[in-house]
């Protein structure tokens, strides 16, 4: 019976249960809308900017520009959903904390330094706060793993505490850093037309492909994300990964944290990254990834970042007000998740099936 | 119509897409019997309920209920007209109460008055000998408890015919006679109970009478004297049945070397699970077996020699060498492996590939950091699955859509492939069909032939004779007794079990 099904489902029926179907499917509805709307739209063009840089300018370029924290936070969004079952809802506030320590640590040093002190300085400072966000991640993860709290709960207390905790850091003050060279993460390394922030995302894209090639950590997630029990009974250790992936988590949360206070230069400790989670967990869903644990396809989340970035854009330059644009999102999101349910999936290729069958059933009497 | 049936399915007919899942099937139940519907998985006894119970229409045939025709077109038509289903899994809500269960979805308008129902269930309760309250919350009862209080919310309904779909299978030895004592009491008052299990034992202690489905036809209805063991078994499986009486003969327990250096031998072994400290040891080629009943501590025991739950104490060695097992990797790492009781819990990993699902074990031995190759997984999951014929799709099939038996066999392959030299079966046969059951039997016996030691845990003490050379018998956390040789037989095993005077039960 069950093989029967399952090739009568056929090509179209896998196309549709694939997980990259809905993200590439909404990715190519935005595209084709704004292709009728306004074809210009997709005009890319080498200009020179305020500093006097030839740089690449045009919508598709600031959509990869701006999607990139968020793509770099799918990375590790997914794996903590894959793992625990659950989603960290204190990236936006961690990134604030990652944010200031960096700024900290960067004006700790006097400014105005030689480049190649600088260059050391920067990276310094940024291992630096790549421990602490990882620490940050291990007080999330610990909470979920060994005390067995849910992850939601977990980390609605850094949620909570976390953007007051930046801005402790500080002292408050509004830091900002004067050497134009800070700037180049978020920006434009002068004599380079691409956003710097697209090479780092794709190597966080890289480094994490490569730790999925080369180590069990897709097996293992899923595993304890599906079955802990049995995953332990196999050696392995549920709590140690659980934990793990939060830790991945709080990595990409510190390159995120360092973008996004390059971009400016500066940080406003309650508005820096603000409901950055949610958009990384609806990228998470876009992806058609389970929230509820188990199976993961880091591909669809991260594809599914840039269709909310590209969603964002698309709807700022239908000149919809950004106090409006969450309702339209909203909107948007509804559709989406709705149609990339598995229950409308199955029922769609069904509903296919159905009529192929009909079809060649039709054929069949026809040919009697 | 048949003098007293209340019951009638004629001719039905049941096809899915390429299969043929019921061809012309008849049954009759009678007012006041219990009727065992048998068959191997795949036999068509899910989907005679199915129809039965209007998860499926029908493509022919007919059913009268008191020689009334019904068309039966949903669960809550069922329910209607007295049909009631009381499954495997329980389908109460554990956070409400007893009663609130039991009314659950049957009070009419929006004000409701508990305190009757509250009388009203106790009553029932107490008239069924169901040892519990009606403010009870329900998840606080014991398993057993919780399906009775399903057949009791069922009876109430005033059904004239009671499914009971697998429902002893999580149950201990004592609850499955409370649940017995209850059906024998529903039966007294004239409900007819359809009862589908796989335990032929139980079958034979309750039963009046017996359906065989075979590859969705019926083979016949007999009434249970008529009809030995032996017979059911080779009506269920369609051929004569002397493969179980042969497993043992080519297995040659006297090659066992019993003065040599015991493969896994420990001393004082203390879990922390409510077993006492025990001794063990198991030699190369021996197949040996826990048994006990439920709750004795048989499942603890393997649980502590592989290190499942914490173990408090106790000298472990293997091959003559002392060892320390803390965690299951340990054990793994030391040749041990473990085949888990309950093996949707602890066993399977549900969404994953049959494939990952065979590798899982191999792979965690061989660490975090070197993953197999796609191409050597691929060759391990297709070596096994031709090994032990597991019927799936596809390697990429998720387990959890695999038959019971066929998920067994993939776990069975995730540990055949850790080539461990000490193999821990702990209820592999359970809940599967009879010819796994004997494919499964027939493979401990041949491991153990090629010198791998095996510990084999069954709650079908005819399959434990079969296979075990020595059976250690625990009570109430303990070991009480080691059996071999000529003391393996039924009688003596049950004294040792149920312990005091042997005399009494022989």
């Amino acid at each position: 019976m069950t093989s029967s099904k399952i090739s009568a489902r056929g090509f179209f029926g896998k196309l549709v249960r694939n997980q990259l179907f809905i993200p590439l499917v909404a990715l190519l509805i935005l595209v084709a809308i704004n292709l009728f709307a306004d074809p210009t739209f997709f005009k890319i063009s080498l200009e020179p900017s305020s500093t006097g840089n030839l740089i690449l300018s045009g919508n598709l370029i600031s959509i990869i520009d701006n999607a990139s924290e968020l793509a770099i936070l799918a990375i590790g969004m997914t794996l903590v959903t894959s793992a625990s079952g659950g989603q960290d809802i204190s990236v936006g506030a961690t990134i604030a904390i990652a944010g200031s320590m960096i700024l900290r640590f960067v004006k700790m040093v006097s400014p105005d330094i030689s480049g190649g002190k600088f260059a050391a300085i920067i990276i310094l400072s940024f291992l630096a706060c790549v421990i602490v966000s990882a620490l940050f991640g291990a007080f999330n993860g610990a909470l979920v793993a060994f005390f067995k709290i849910q992850p939601m709960v977990a980390t609605l207390i850094l949620f909570t505490a976390g953007r007051s905790i930046a801005a402790w850091i500080n002292n408050n003050d509004n830091i900002s850093i004067n050497d134009t060279r800070f700037g180049y993460f978020g920006n434009f390394i002068p004599g380079i037309p691409v956003p710097t922030p697209v090479f780092i995302t794709a190597i966080c894209l890289i480094v994490i492909a490569l730790v999925l090639k080369f180590t069990n950590l897709r097996l293992y997630a899923q595993s304890v994300g599906i079955n802990a029990s049995s995953s332990r009974l196999n050696g392995i250790n549920p709590k140690l990964i659980k934990l793990l992936t939060f830790i991945i988590l709080g990595i990409c949360v510190a390159v995120c944290g360092f973008i996004k206070v390059s971009r400016t230069s500066s940080i406003t400790y309650s508005v820096i990254a603000n409901n950055i989670e949610m958009d990384a967990i609806l990228a998470v869903a876009l992806g058609g990834n389970n929230l509820g644990g188990g199976k993961f396809n880091l591909t669809a989340s991260v594809i599914g970042a840039y269709v909310i970035q590209f969603l964002t854009t698309t709807l700022f330059k239908f000149k919809v007000s950004s106090s409006e644009i969450s309702a339209y999102k909203a909107v948007v999101v509804i559709i989406l998740i709705f149609i990339s349910a598995p229950v409308i999936r199955n029922w769609i290729a069904d509903v296919r099936n159905k009529n192929l069958a009909s079809r060649k059933s039709k054929i069949g009497k026809e040919a009697n | 119509m048949e003098a007293g049936a209340i019951l009638e399915m004629r001719g039905i007919c049941k096809y899915f897409p390429g299969v043929r899942a019921l061809e012309k099937v008849d049954f009759t139940l009678r007012e006041g019997e219990i009727h065992a519907l048998m068959g191997e998985n795949g036999a068509g006894k899910s989907t005679l309920i199915k129809v039965l119970t209007g998860v499926y229409p029908k493509d022919a045939g007919y059913v009268t209920l008191s020689g009334v025709p019904v068309h039966i077109k949903s669960p809550q038509d069922a329910q209607n007209i007295g049909i009631a289903t009381v499954y495997q899994e329980i389908t109460l809500c554990p956070n409400l109460t007893v009663a609130e269960n039991m009314y659950i979805g049957r009070t009419r308008g929006p004000f409701t008055n508990w305190r009757k129902i509250n009388a009203d269930a106790d009553h029932l309760l107490d008239e069924l000998g169901i040892p519990a309250r009606a403010k009870d919350q329900l998840g606080n009862c014991s398993i057993a408890v919780q399906q009775m209080v399903a057949i009791a919310r069922a009876v109430d309904m005033d059904c004239k015919v009671l499914i009971l779909d697998e429902p002893t299978s999580s149950l201990d030895e004592q609850e499955v006679q409370k649940l017995f004592k209850l059906m024998r009491d529903l039966k007294s008052k004239g409900v007819g109970i359809i009862f589908v299990t796989h335990f032929l034992e139980q079958v034979y202690e309750v039963c009046d009478r017996i359906t065989v489905l075979r590859d969705g036809m019926l083979v016949g209805e007999y009434i249970i004297e008529d009809l030995p063991r032996v017979q059911l078994v080779s009506k269920m499986l369609g051929k004569d049945f002397d493969d179980m009486a042969e497993i043992k003969s080519d297995s040659d327990a006297e090659k066992v070397d019993y003065n040599g250096t015991p493969v896994y031998q420990a001393i004082n072994l203390t879990g922390t699970t409510g077993i006492k400290p025990f001794n063990f040891e198991i030699h190369k080629g021996e197949v040996n077996g826990f048994t006990g009943l439920l709750g004795s501590g048989r499942s603890e025991s393997v649980r502590a020699i592989f290190g499942a739950d914490r173990v408090a104490g106790g000298k472990v060695m293997i091959n003559g060498k002392p060892v320390t097992i803390r965690k299951p990797l340990d054990a793994m790492k030391h040749g041990i492996s473990y085949l888990p009781e309950d093996r949707k819990r602890d066993g399977i990993v549900g969404d994953l590939s049959v494939r990952d699902n065979i590798i899982l074990a191999l792979q965690v031995m061989k660490g975090f950091f070197k993953p197999f190759s796609r191409a050597q997984a691929e060759k391990f999951a297709d070596e096994y699955i031709e090994l032990l014929n597991i019927k799936t799709a596809s390697q990429d099939t998720p387990i959890k859509s695999l038959s019971g038996g066929n998920q067994q066999k993939v776990i069975l392959a995730r540990w055949l492939l850790a080539n461990p030299q000490y193999l821990i079966l702990d209820e592999p046969t359970r809940g599967i069909d009879v010819g796994t059951k004997v494919e499964i039997q027939k493979l401990v016996l041949k491991l153990a032939s090629e010198g791998k030691s095996v510990t084999f845990i069954s709650s079908e003490i005819d399959e434990m004779i079969r296979t075990c050379s020595r059976l250690v018998v625990l009570r109430d956390g303990k070991v009480v007794g080691e059996l071999k040789g000529d003391d393996l037989n039924q009688n003596k095993i049950m004294a040792t079990i149920a312990g005091g005077e042997s005399n009494d039960i022989q």
